[in-house]
């Protein structure tokens, strides 16, 4: 058993100099199989791996990572954590995640540092309000909080926004959900890493799946650079290379993979109080502990795997952000960087079973999966550990695209560079 | 960024072009309903050379596929398409 972190551990690891601490998980060699492989090391993959283990009592588990945990995207996004959105299948599902959010630094024995400031989504025109107004309704339907606000109401939360009738984008009002928020990203992966390796779970970093071991339409393993290792139920859950992962088993999937970038400022004074979004621009503000102000924007739009972005989709982006608070054009930036996100062609996930058995798929977060960490963890761990999947994740099947049940909540059709 | 040789125009800055979709994404009208369903839906997505249409919109606004490499954005061939590529 690992040494709780409490301020009593603390408290008595000042009596011997701080030496009582052990590495927060193993190093371990990879076995020859296991119940459940799960490729990628990211924060979904290690939170199946910490729910397949506490939910369902499946310890014999390896969590397989091609470089270190927490180096791919659930250490490269905006940290953002909400759950507004319009349609059910949606909001009821980042909802469950909310909640477990809420909970989460006490489930794990880590502090992943949930801050619910608040989240609001801007609305620069009636059009704009209008759909605010019934995504917020869609939402307290289903008993989530959802705030609609006026200007006056807004200059009391973010003084600094310009809320003149002149600007570029003026400012109608907003939509904001209180219960939403941000967390530090890599806590996250660390925290799940933490508490499912204390749960028996193998974490096995710089092992690349090359290939699956196949028997008739059966996965029965998977090649790595580490050898070949066995297991009853693969999972793939490595968003932003799905289509290559799932190429290796010969899967073709709705998904294009694209270039997301975000940057950061130098740190300054609380200047920006909760999570600013615009969705009818596309940028989202918001101010880390460290006090650096956090922006992104678009995608790329057109596909990548090179995890280095166009500067001009930065530009943009600034651009928004400066006009909709002016006082961010004195700060200098201090980096910007990319990800790889699995854009989706209807912009939901895919949590399911694939036409493969044995082979289990998690994947098409678009550029929104940090989010979701905890409950897609939930969901494809019940998913891996019954063979079926959970009511919350059953409607995100890979069949739906087949069958024309999409969930798409921006109704741009299959144009994954349009969303 | 980088920059793209347009088949009419020649070398111009990639924010003159847009990305429309893949080659082996565009669907025969005699195409049977899963071949559809199929080419519409899914794509290849590899880690390499795909085969992709871009549309030099602010610029000439004709047609082309790029045979470009996903990871180095190498561009390996530009050849035009649509009714400008008739002879």
């Amino acid at each position: 058993m690992k040494t709780p972190y409490s301020a009593f551990s603390l408290l008595r690891g000042a009596l011997n100099g701080q030496k009582h601490w052990e590495p927060a998980w193993r190093d371990p060699e990879p076995r020859a199989s296991y119940d459940v492989i799960i490729i990628g090391g990211g924060g979904h993959g290690l939170a199946t791996a910490y729910y397949l283990a506490k939910v369902h009592g499946i310890r014999n588990v390896a969590v397989l990572e091609k470089s270190w945990i927490g180096g791919g995207n659930v250490g490269r996004n905006t940290t953002l954590v909400r759950s507004n959105y319009r349609l059910p299948q949606l909001h009821n599902f980042f909802e469950f995640g909310l909640k477990l959010w809420h909970g989460l630094s006490d489930d794990l024995n880590y502090n992943v540092m949930f801050s619910p400031r608040g989240a609001m989504f801007l609305g620069h025109n009636d059009g704009d309000m209008i759909k605010l107004a019934e995504r917020g309704d869609a939402m307290r339907c289903d008993g989530i909080d959802a705030e609609l606000l006026t200007p006056r109401q807004i200059a009391k939360i973010e003084p600094l926004l310009d809320l003149s009738r002149n600007s570029r984008f003026p400012i109608d009002g907003a939509l904001i959900q209180w219960r939403a928020g941000t967390a530090r990203h890599d806590a996250v992966a660390w925290g799940y890493a933490r508490a499912a390796d204390a749960l028996g779970v193998d974490i096995i970093q710089k092992c690349e799946v090359t290939g699956f071991v196949r028997d008739g339409n059966k996965i029965t393993g998977v090649e790595t650079t580490r050898g070949r290792i066995l297991a009853g139920r693969t999972g793939i859950c490595v968003a932003g290379h799905s289509g290559h992962v799932a190429g290796l088993a010969g899967l073709r999937l709705p998904i294009e993979s694209q270039t997301l970038q975000a940057l950061v400022t130098e740190g300054v004074k609380p200047m920006v109080q909760s999570v600013v979004m615009s969705q009818s621009l596309h940028c989202y503000i918001s101010q880390s502990d460290k006090g650096g102000i956090v922006m992104g924007g678009d995608p790329d739009n057109w596909p990548s795997y090179a995890r280095r972005g166009q500067p001009t989709v930065t530009e943009g982006a600034i651009a928004q952000a400066v006009t909709l608070m002016p006082a961010l054009s004195r700060l200098r930036m201090l980096r910007t960087w990319s990800g790889v996100t699995d854009m989706s062609f209807d912009g939901s996930p895919i949590i399911g079973t694939t036409p493969i058995d044995g082979l289990y798929l998690n994947a098409g977060w678009c550029y929104g999966g940090f989010k979701a960490t905890p409950a897609s963890g939930w969901t494809y761990a019940h998913t891996l550990a019954t063979g079926a999947p959970h009511a919350l994740n059953a409607p995100f099947s890979l069949e739906r695209f087949m069958t024309g049940a999409t969930i798409d909540e921006t109704s741009v059709g299959p144009m994954p560079n349009h969303r | 960024m980088y920059q793209i040789t347009c088949p009419h125009c020649g070398p111009r800055a990639q924010t003159e072009f847009t990305y429309e979709r893949t080659m082996d994404s565009v669907v025969d009208p005699a195409a049977d309903a899963q071949t559809a369903m199929q080419a519409l839906y899914t794509r290849a997505n590899p880690m390499g050379l795909d085969e992709e249409i871009w549309r030099h919109t602010y610029g000439c606004r004709a047609w082309m596929v790029l045979t470009r490499h996903r990871v180095t954005h190498e561009i390996h061939a530009v050849r035009a398409i649509g009714p400008e590529a008739l002879p």
